[in-house]
């Protein structure tokens, strides 16, 4: 079939400035998490998790938002979720490093445990799927100050067999949240299949017991997914309530640094994901449809690793917490 | 001054924080049209509307889980779990979220929100409508715990707790609901978290309790006090953070201290409290300390002979401190 070459994505009215900034998002994500990665098998980080191979979804998805105005309770994967909102490589470096400024936990938290107060980035814990349920309190407080504020929530797909994905969703739809639950679904819940979590074809398939719509949506292709997201969006800020989303992703690497998945995913299964990388699938869109030039992706890519280096110098060099500050913010008054 | 229940004073603390401040919400199960299954929020959704008294689904994680949201979000949730023994199913929220979140966010996210529970036996709801679990939340940093035992204290106590910047428990005794009446004046007035109530006084034992058996604790004081055994009753009040100094302080006065709790035992509120003690009076003391609470049973059973074999009365407690009077 051919490709229609265009500069604008159709439907969505993204033009190629915003095309080329969601290369770029996916592409610092990805340099930022490839680093992440070095550091932890150098000996210098103790821990990384990974969203390699859900950028576009993420990047997609998040595009559809206002940043510091919407709210968003994300999970461990979306990286470039908030890379998207405003969130920098330092701020995750700071965290992969366990400095003391660290902007999402002051490195309380393990890396990738997101929060920033300034993006609306609601702090997460460990606990899968809690925070569904804090999207739909900082959607239903939009709702009763009459803001057309939004709260996205995002999750693996293993963690819609938890309770609190099933609470959140139903409220949400009982009370007409304005709320878009993003599930990201890669198939693995670290090594348990999709089979062995619901006997739904799609994680979206559940939307329809809670009364909502459900959308299931190609996660390797971002302008898919921004589509997507912009009609629930659009959707909750009009008062019609919430939505869920599933993305079909695909997870590049071990469900973290402390994981080996050769013993559960078949190399081939693998070797297939990665020939159809988001970012090599959407790079190749871009040149046909001309949005990207010769010679732009190497250097959006060069430009990535000088930020990401020059990020690391600078956490690297920044102070670890000093010992008693560990009993500082238990409460108010402290 | 207007006398007032325990239900009313708990009640009117919540509308007047709803008249005061419009960032208050009310959400739980059967809390609106119904204005709760003890009356608890009576009026409140006549008044306030349904966008302020939210009837939730049935579902106790999401309740708290909401609230802590919403708290995130800039309003002042006050979260009804209808029966404390049903809270179970919000302890992750409750635990692992609101009691971290600012902590786990180095200061930048807070959550005001109160979790309102009915606690407590005596009214025949066996094991499932009369537990005293407020121990394992008072293990917990981050949170706060109260337990009113007059109308005034549950007035101001609530009005406090809807005021704080962090996670307040908020146990209310379902016995004392209706049991209690005191005197609660119109005007505005608050009680501080944290601090204890000396609800008599007396230099011979130091009483410490709280909710519904501090009021048992005084007619036992009351009735031993003929017999010349002059007891003080301190009211915890605030069970997270302890009142160091009303503990330490009548402890050393007295010289001889028994708690008393509802609750069993072990690992406990008592125990704290007895500990505190040991460490910080021991010089001062004249006798072992006394502990005095429910038995080493999953929780109170239904058949009467059970139920009151399970519960403290002031009989009971009487019979403890002439014990430790004697020795």
């Amino acid at each position: 079939m051919a490709v229609a070459k265009t500069s604008r994505a159709p439907e969505t009215g993204l033009d190629a400035d915003a095309m080329r900034a969601m290369y770029r998002h996916m592409v610092r994500a990805r340099v930022l998490d490839e680093r992440l990665w070095v550091l932890n098998r150098q000996g210098r980080a103790p821990f990384v998790i990974s969203c390699q191979g859900h950028e576009a979804a993420q990047v997609g998805i998040a595009m559809a938002l206002r940043p510091g105005y919407d709210w968003v309770a994300p999970y461990y994967r979306d990286l470039a979720v908030t890379l998207v909102l405003g969130m920098t490589p330092l701020d995750h470096l700071l965290a992969t490093l366990a400095r003391a400024g660290d902007p999402n936990s002051g490195s309380r938290q393990m890396p990738a445990h997101y929060g920033c107060r300034r993006l609306n980035i609601i702090t997460g814990g460990s606990a899968v799927a809690t925070q569904v349920l804090h999207a739909c309190g900082a959607a239903l407080a939009a709702k009763v100050r009459g803001e057309d504020a939004v709260a996205l929530t995002a999750l693996g797909e293993g963690s819609t067999s938890e309770g609190d994905f099933h609470e959140g969703l139903n409220f949400a739809a009982v009370h007409s949240l304005p709320l878009i639950c993003v599930v990201e679904n890669n198939g693995f819940a670290i090594s348990v299949p999709w089979a062995k979590q619901s006997h739904t074809k799609d994680a979206a398939d559940r939307a329809k017991g809670y009364g909502m719509p459900g959308v299931v949506v190609d996660g390797g292709d971002p302008i898919a997914c921004y589509a997507a997201a912009r009609d629930a969006v659009e959707r909750a800020r009009r008062g019609k309530g919430p939505t869920l989303i599933e993305a079909k992703v695909a997870r590049l690497t071990p469900h973290s640094s402390d994981d080996d998945d050769r013993l559960y995913k078949r190399r081939e299964v693998l070797a297939d994901e990665k020939a159809h990388d988001c970012l090599l699938r959407f790079r190749t869109a871009l040149e046909e449809r001309s949005v990207l030039a010769p010679g732009d992706a190497e250097e959006i890519r060069a430009e990535a690793m000088r930020e990401v280096d020059k990020a690391l110098d600078e956490a690297e060099a920044a102070p670890l917490p000093a010992p008693e500050s560990a009993l500082l913010n238990v409460y108010a008054e402290d | 001054m207007p006398v007032k229940s325990y239900i009313e004073a708990i009640r009117e603390g919540m509308r007047d924080e709803m008249r005061r401040d419009e960032r208050v919400i009310v959400m739980g199960e059967d809390v609106g049209v119904k204005g709760g299954v003890f009356k608890a929020t009576d009026g409140l959704f006549t008044e306030f509307g349904e966008m302020r008294v939210i009837d939730t689904p049935l579902a106790e994680s999401a309740i708290v889980g909401v609230a802590i949201g919403a708290a995130i979000n800039g309003l002042r949730p006050i979260a009804e779990i209808q029966f404390q023994d049903f809270i179970m199913p919000a302890v992750d929220q409750i635990v692992s979220e609101a009691a971290k979140i600012r902590y786990r966010s180095n200061g930048d996210f807070g959550v005001p929100m109160v979790v309102r529970a009915p606690y407590g036996g005596g009214v025949h709801g066996a094991l499932y409508h009369s537990q005293s679990m407020e121990a394992m939340f008072c293990h917990i940093p981050g949170l706060k715990v109260v337990v009113p035992s007059t109308p005034y204290d549950a007035k101001g106590l609530l009005r406090s707790a809807i005021r704080d910047p962090d996670p307040v428990l908020y146990f209310e005794h379902k016995r004392a609901y209706r049991l209690i009446k005191g005197e609660v004046p119109e005007e505005e007035f608050t009680v501080p978290l944290g601090r204890a109530a000396t609800v008599r006084e007396g230099d011979d034992i130091a009483i410490f309790s709280y909710g519904l058996m501090t009021r048992f604790c005084v007619e036992a004081a009351d009735a031993i006090a003929a017999d010349g055994f002059d007891c003080a009753v301190v009211d915890l009040r605030t069970l997270r953070p302890l009142d160091l100094e009303a503990i330490v302080g009548a402890a050393r006065r007295c010289g001889k201290v028994l708690v008393v709790q509802e609750a069993n035992l072990a690992v406990s509120v008592a125990s704290e409290v007895a500990a505190i003690v040991a460490e910080e009076c021991f010089e001062y003391l004249d006798a072992p300390v006394m502990r005095l609470g429910g038995p080493e049973i999953p929780a109170v059973p239904f058949s009467p002979p059970l139920e009151e074999f399970y519960m403290l009365n002031p009989a009971k407690i009487e019979t403890r401190l002439r014990e430790l009077a004697a020795y």
